[in-house]
């Protein structure tokens, strides 16, 4: 079996995880941690593709790695929105009980 | 002499992933979070300190030689303050000293 | 050999996500997720990717790492600790995850043949551009306005973020990343270890044009730097509204949309580089974009505004 493969069904195994840990977690910081897990499995099909395109002396067709660095920042960057929007409702929620 | 390096290369890397593998031992079987503190740094630092040392004769110039050198610095480092850090939580959320009490 | 290493790296992926979905509490759960990070890390690079495995390593594993970390010291044990559904129910939402598996791995096994590439094509011109990294050269040239946009994405979020500011803090300082105590061994390594830490990252970018790293990979070292010292209690965090803060956000995706425009008149139109004039103008895009990625990873980290703007 090659690395590519390997990787493939590894990532195919996260992205299983990650969907079962989204659909049995009440708390919204764990439903986060799996999404990322799914995310993080689907870059690495993007990673298979990239190292089956092997070539013209690179050790990898350089599209799909340029589309996950993107994808990569731009989840971080969904994060912190999300962290900020949960953090945010706990305040209010706070707030609420408070009153 | 080439395959003395390789030799020392093999013996080094090979003495320091036994020191990862005690330290994960030591982690995972230790009591408490002083000692098993105690169990990752001491392996850690030795254990990639060997590996770096096995690797300096492979690294084929000075510059990466030193870039090696450097990154077991930065990871000691890093790896003290942590553990630092991990120690005063630890203490401060009441952990036991010198192992469980009865 | 190389098998026996990735199956064991593949194993210990697949056992590290078992942990971070089943973990009991969500401290737990997120330092797997760190651990994570870091392994797949490893995994880009046997992929090929080291690009990507710095990103990874850098936003995947530190960035984030740090983000959820500190979401979790905030969280309410009831919010974070509610109690899962029983075995019964896990394994019917087992069985959806299982068919998707089943799905994925089918395709894995039966990619096509020779697998599509658009290698070559990248490779061509890379010369005329001068610079010797193709994922780089995917990133600044040929897919510039992906990366533009993804800027605009950035600064978006960063908006998210601040907009759930509290009604008459709009514009204040983020709350502070210490929590007041002092931390010998954590001062001593903020002090000692930004200035290594600032050549490494504006070597990232440097060196990104011909070998791997870039202006993502820097800006997140940077990043990091700040935030460390941020975190030690040696500076705070700056006011939202601040002046610099604005024109560091703002300097990388203006400047790369003036080039952009620029294209119209000195090239043959939106975002194309005039010949020979290509790398200078890349590598200026990137040291803009840098400081701008730096500046928005760090500040969504600290959050929305906690104090009233003085």
């Amino acid at each position: 079996m090659s690395p590519a493969t390997l990787f493939g069904i590894m990532a195919a195994g996260l992205i299983g995880i990650g969907l079962y840990g989204l659909i049995v977690h009440p708390g919204a910081l764990r439903k986060l941690l799996s999404f990322n897990l799914v995310g993080a499995g689907v870059f690495l099909l993007f990673g298979v593709a990239a190292q089956r395109g092997a070539g013209a002396g690179f050790t990898g067709d350089p599209v799909p790695q340029a589309l996950v660095i993107t994808g990569i920042v731009v989840a971080f960057a969904a994060s912190a929105l999300a962290v900020a929007l949960l953090l945010r409702l706990i305040e209010v929620e706070h707030e609420d009980d408070a009153s | 002499m080439s395959l003395l390096l390789g030799a020392f290369t093999v013996l080094a890397v090979a003495a320091g992933a036994f020191f990862f593998l005690a330290g994960t031992v030591g982690l995972l079987r230790f009591p408490d979070p002083l000692s098993r503190l105690h169990a990752l740094t001491k392996a850690d630092n030795l254990g990639l300190g060997l590996i770096v040392l096995g690797l300096l004769p492979q690294a084929g110039s000075v510059a990466s030689a030193l870039k090696l050198v450097l990154v077991w610095l930065l990871v000691q480092f890093a790896s003290a303050a942590a553990s630092q850090l991990i120690a005063r939580t630890a203490r401060a959320g009441g952990a036991p000293r010198g192992g469980p009490r009865a | 050999m190389m098998m026996v290493f990735d199956s064991a790296l593949a194993l210990l992926v697949l056992g590290v996500a078992l942990l971070v979905v089943n973990a009991n509490g969500a401290r737990t759960a997120v330092i797997g997720f760190i651990a994570l990070g870091l392994l797949l890390a490893v995994v880009w690079v046997r992929l090929g990717s080291v690009d990507v495995a710095l990103t990874e390593a850098a936003i995947g594993g530190g960035a984030t790492g740090i983000l959820l970390l500190r979401a979790c010291g905030r969280l309410r044990p009831s919010v974070s600790d509610t109690p899962s559904p029983g075995i019964i129910l896990r394994i019917v939402a087992a069985a959806l995850p299982v068919l998707l598996v089943v799905a994925i791995v089918a395709v894995v096994l039966d990619m096509p043949e020779p697998a599509p590439s658009l290698a070559a094509q990248a490779a061509a011109p890379m010369p005329e551009l001068g610079l010797g990294n193709p994922v780089t050269a995917v990133l600044l040239a040929f897919r510039a306005l992906d990366t533009l946009l993804e800027k605009v994405v950035l600064l978006l979020a960063l908006l998210g973020v601040w907009s759930l500011t509290q009604d008459g803090r709009w514009g204040g300082a983020p709350p502070a990343l210490d929590d007041g105590v002092a931390k010998g061994s954590l001062t001593l390594l903020a002090r000692v270890l930004p200035p290594i830490g600032i050549v490494a990252g504006i070597y990232l970018v440097w060196a990104g044009a011909d070998h791997p790293g870039g202006t993502f990979q820097g800006g997140a070292v940077l990043a990091g730097m700040w935030l460390l010292v941020m975190m030690a209690g040696l500076s705070k965090p700056p006011e939202t509204a601040a002046r610099w803060v604005r024109l560091a956000l703002f300097a990388g995706p203006a400047l790369f949309l003036a080039v952009g425009f620029a294209g119209f008149f000195i090239a043959d139109g939106f975002l194309a580089y005039p010949p020979g004039l290509a790398k200078p103008i890349i590598v200026a895009v990137e040291a803009a974009l840098t400081l701008s990625i730096a500046v928005i990873i760090a500040l969504m980290v600290a959050g929305p505004a906690a104090k009233a703007p003085r």
